[in-house]
């Protein structure tokens, strides 16, 4: 039986929202997940690429939703020359579908509830303090009364709006993409392919993403004040055309990636807001699976010391603020300043960078040496990069 | 603004652009709201699909 009230309503079933879910339940308070779709995880809006050293922390690795291991990563710069890193750690190309499903499941195990085809519709006010969810299932409108709510609504994220966050994204902080499954191909199961350069996708990267060694997921990202006439769909067409001219596309998605910094406030009083909806993305790499699930794992915990002490102002809750500015959070601005140098680099500097990398033994080059490497000469960016190393104490292996 | 719904796949990209929070997202549909909408074209920019126009 559903009941009217919870302590705490989680806004979208995707990763960030189902993690905070299972820690604020597993920490003792009462969850309801609200899922716009028929199913979490669909329709999957994502490349699927993670590591394991990301997700091992929140989930046992199972083999019902890992299409493939990958072990290299292969860089292509827009003269054709390739770089080969073996040394980033084990990595998984996911099953979405089956990812997502499962990470609720693991909610639903500490005690949190799910439904699905639940589109919250705006959040429930008195005396200008949220005090509940208003949503419409299977036809009707209903209301769920909480003490927190917890926006896991995703890059399309309007929750935080409803509550008077500012979530606007600029647009060169947002990676318009497009992505085939492509079927019928030949490549290595093991290697994650990225080909760089303003011909091939300005401001952004393109990705091939083994799913098997006849599938992959073939993807594009530019930036979004890059994308005129010409779109991420136009990039795409061109290079599978050029690439795997005899492929079969088994699935087309379209989505967006913000890549800006974590917004200024993911905080009010009795809302959160985690994910990509509070825009906590990988600004340079676009990843934000694990990001999502640190964001919520914090934001959960946190919701659920609030419900024990009946704190649910944004004092309190600005604990979470906190804690994911040590763990991700500074690390992620740095990036995204490192970004906007990336944004304006020149295809000659991405050969130059490839050629760097072809320099040195695949099994000793690093991605730090890669990053060390790409902000050379600009004594600022250096500075600001040696920071978060010491600051955040991220290790790019 | 206006979405061509046989293009548009409810990705949400465009809502993220938005600065006035003029467009609304449903399972089944996005819709831009012309009162609010102050023509800024970031939503067409950005928009992956190609789903957006001018117009009302």
């Amino acid at each position: 039986m559903l009941k009217d009230r919870y302590d705490i309503v989680v806004i979208g079933a995707g990763p960030a929202g189902s993690v905070a879910a299972r820690f604020a339940a597993e920490n003792g308070a009462s969850v309801l997940m609200l899922e716009r779709d028929r199913e979490p995880g669909i329709p999957v809006r994502c490349a699927e690429g993670v590591s394991h050293k990301g997700i091992a922390p929140f989930i046992d690795v199972d083999k019902r939703w890992i299409a493939s291991q990958i072990d290299i990563a292969k860089l292509t710069s827009p003269n054709g020359e390739s770089a080969f890193m073996y040394n980033n750690g084990t990595g998984y190309v996911l099953e979405r579908r089956i990812f997502d499903t499962a990470l609720c499941g693991l909610a639903a195990k500490h005690g949190a509830r799910l439904i699905t085809k639940a589109d919250a519709l705006d959040l429930i006010k008195e005396n200008n303090k949220i005090i509940g969810v208003k949503y419409r299932y299977m036809g009707k409108t209903r209301e769920v009364k909480c003490d927190i709510v917890i926006a896991a609504d995703g890059t399309g994220s309007r929750v935080g709006r409803w509550a008077g966050i500012n979530t606007t994204v600029a647009l060169r902080d947002i990676d318009t993409c497009v992505q085939y499954t492509l079927a019928g191909l030949d490549v290595k199961k093991n290697t994650c392919e990225f080909y760089f350069g303003n011909e091939v996708s300005p401001g952004g990267y393109l990705w091939i993403f083994p799913k098997s060694d006849s599938t992959a997921n073939v993807g594009i990202g530019i930036a979004g004040h890059l994308s005129h006439e010409k779109g991420p769909k136009e990039y795409l067409d061109e290079f599978v055309a050029k690439r795997f001219p005899n492929a079969t596309i088994t699935y087309t998605m379209f989505g967006g990636v913000p890549t800006a910094a974590t917004l200024k406030e993911i905080v009010r009083d009795n809302i959160m807001l985690v994910g990509d909806a509070a825009r906590q993305v990988n600004p340079i790499t676009g990843g934000g699976i694990v990001q999502g699930m640190i964001a919520g794992s914090i934001a959960g915990k946190v919701a659920a010391k609030a419900v024990k002490t009946g704190q649910f102002d944004a004092k309190f809750l600005k604990k979470y603020r906190k804690e994911w500015n040590k763990t991700l959070g500074n690390t992620q601005k740095v990036m995204h300043t490192m970004k906007e140098k990336f944004l304006f680099m020149t295809d000659e500097r991405f050969n130059n960078l490839v050629n760097f990398c072809k320099k040195i033994p695949a099994d000793k080059l690093t991605l730090k040496a890669l990053f060390m490497e790409a902000v050379k000469g600009d004594p600022k960016l250096v500075l600001d990069v040696a920071k978060s190393f010491i600051v955040s104490k991220i290790k790019l292996k | 603004m206006k979405v061509i719904p046989e293009l548009c796949d409810i990705c949400g990209t465009c809502v993220a652009v938005c600065p006035v929070d003029a467009i609304t997202v449903s399972e089944f549909r996005v819709d831009i709201d012309n009162e609010i909408c102050i023509n800024c074209l970031n939503c067409l920019k950005v928009c992956p699909a190609k789903a957006i126009e001018e117009g009302e």
